[in-house]
């Protein structure tokens, strides 16, 4: 445990005083401020009526970013770290393999996910400051949403790390993931749909194992739950499951889908080559 | 204590191990030579359980890769080529004092001992700092605590003359403890520090052999030297051995460490037509003037 904390203090620090993390960071503080300045000069003429606008507008960005951003960085960093020879000498001194590599998920955890938490945050205490009403409800199932989405892609990021022995394969592999998951997202699943008669449980599968497409119906479904704005497959999903279930399965999906990647990579990196 | 049996590694095609067996015992200092792509390198890998390989390689009896935590606790390693890391050194040692059970101001003493400027650096990038600065640092890390087995890849290449002797004063400590593998190119790099040599070609074992082992680690040779004639490369490369002319480059006076008295054979034996006179000692004393 000592040395799991260790390692995830070291890989805190080190994403601290990386420059994407300022960026990262500065990306997602800056969403919050303009949707802020934009949302309620577009709401005074609407007439404002709370920051659910404002949450689902900042959360439907985030499945654009977040993902990318958490993806580009891990496999730079993990697969970067092998081939500069930084393993060579780290994982010779006495730190398990575990601790090390479930240390370094865990540090980079906080830190992908803290930005995104902490720019909604203070959207939410601004809106408690302003009187201009909280919907807390809303806040926490979202703040659930992105640990869980971050917790997915962080996974997947770690599994391709380990399986690529250079950061540009990785870089790569990670872009493509994500371009594929961005495509199977609702449109492009109704469209495979009808061009190619897909049964439609198989076009239901697709879109329930799809981190960003749960994210996404899940993060409107409390606000907006129509067929126009959830898109085909995901009315259906919700149709069947109910909006509970629904709900329940994407918290628990994304995470369960992160942590077994992140397994699936820890049992890659533990029977393979270090350095 | 530490056992390689047949142990063998390939990349891809490439056989880079080739069926190495090997025996070192307490108390072997072994200098393991050979010329690039022997196998030095992937051998020590082994040894640290980074690779997998065929073959089995036991610290005591115990396996590097399954009880890593175990036997990785008593190793000190310092690689050839120091690691880019972005951390910085204050963090570094922290890290690695905390993972080793260790006490930092240990690792922190040894690299004072070796000229390093501690409070200076402990918040610069350790990537960022010089060569010499950087193997000081990792040879703190490797012999501030307490370890049964040194590994060092090249470990004094980057070193000035007094941080090599201060280097070699601190292994001579350590001589009865446990055994040291250091790995060179050269063999005159690494030859006083050692007992045993063993050689290394295309992934196999080619040479053995046991040394004499009479040099005094923490000793050092006053050297007295007469030129025929000034020359200026050979001014230049005594000087980067820290030897001083009060004439103008026909006299130098230096001090050569006692496991650096074969390198600098090796060095002189390149001028021996502009050497006049040489006279070496063992201890500091002066010495009267070579004829």
């Amino acid at each position: 445990m000592r040395a799991l904390i260790q390692s995830a203090r070291l890989d805190i620090a080190e994403s601290l005083r990386a420059r994407w993390f300022l960026f990262y960071s500065l990306v997602f503080g800056s969403i919050v401020v303009l949707l802020f300045v934009f949302g309620l000069t577009e709401s005074r003429i609407l007439g404002f009526t709370g920051l659910s606008r404002l949450l689902v507008t900042y959360i439907q960005l985030c499945v654009a970013i977040l993902p990318i951003f958490v993806l580009i960085t891990t496999v730079r960093s993990v697969a970067g770290d092998r081939e500069a020879g930084v393993f060579e000498y780290m994982l010779a001194l006495p730190v398990g393999l575990g601790a090390w590599y479930w240390g370094k998920m865990i540090g980079r955890f906080i830190v992908v996910f803290l930005p995104v938490f902490l720019a909604m945050a203070a959207a939410a205490a601004w809106g408690e400051y302003s009187a201009i009403g909280v919907p807390w409800d809303l806040f926490l199932v979202y703040t659930a949403l992105l640990v869980s989405l971050a917790w997915a892609f962080l996974g997947l990021g770690m599994l391709i790390s380990t399986l690529a022995r250079s950061p540009d394969v990785a870089q790569t592999g990670a872009f493509l993931i994500w371009l594929v998951l961005l495509l199977f997202l609702d449109l492009v699943l109704l469209g495979v749909m009808v061009r190619e008669q897909l049964p439609l449980e198989a076009v239901v599968a697709i879109a329930v194992a799809n981190p960003l497409q749960s994210f996404r119906t899940a993060a409107i479904l409390l606000f907006d739950p129509q067929m126009i704005v959830l898109g085909p497959a995901a009315y259906v999903i919700l149709d069947t499951l109910g909006r509970d279930l629904y709900l329940v399965l994407a918290l628990a999906w994304p995470v369960v889908l992160g942590t077994a990647c992140a397994a699936l990579g820890y049992r890659q990196f533990r029977r393979g080559d270090l350095p | 204590m530490i056992t390689f049996t047949d142990v063998a590694k390939t990349f891809r095609r490439a056989r880079v191990l080739d069926g190495v067996t090997l025996t070192l015992d307490h108390g072997d200092r072994v200098a393991l030579v050979g010329s690039n792509g022997a196998g030095k390198t992937t051998l020590i890998r082994c040894l640290l359980g980074e690779y997998v390989h065929d073959g089995r390689v036991r610290i005591d009896g115990r396996d590097p890769r399954a009880e890593r935590t175990t036997v990785l606790g008593r190793v000190g390693f310092v690689p050839q080529i120091p690691p880019p890391l972005k951390m910085p050194v204050g963090e570094l040692v922290s890290f690695a004092a905390g993972v080793c059970r260790s006490d930092p101001a240990r690792m922190v003493g040894v690299m004072e001992e070796l000229g390093l400027d501690y409070r200076a650096i402990r918040r610069l990038p350790f990537v960022k700092l010089s060569g010499g600065m950087k193997q000081k640092a990792l040879i703190g890390v490797a012999l501030g605590r307490d370890t049964d087995l040194l590994i060092m890849d090249e470990p004094a290449a980057n070193l000035d003359p007094e941080a090599r002797h201060i280097f070699f004063r601190l292994l001579g400590s350590r001589v009865h403890r446990g055994v040291m593998l250091i790995t060179s190119h050269r063999l005159d790099e690494v030859a006083a520090l050692v007992n045993r040599v063993i050689e290394m070609d295309t992934g196999k074992v080619v040479l053995d052999d046991r040394v004499a082992d009479d040099v005094d680690m923490a000793s050092r040779m006053r050297c007295r030297l007469r030129l025929i004639r000034p020359e200026e490369a050979f001014a230049r490369t005594l000087g980067e051995w820290r030897f001083t002319t009060p004439d103008h480059g026909t006299t130098w006076h230096g001090l050569v460490n006692g496991p650096d008295r074969l390198r600098f054979m090796c060095m002189l034996s390149r001028y021996t037509g502009l050497i006049g006179g040489l006279e070496m000692a063992e201890g500091t004393e002066e010495m009267a003037d070579v004829r």
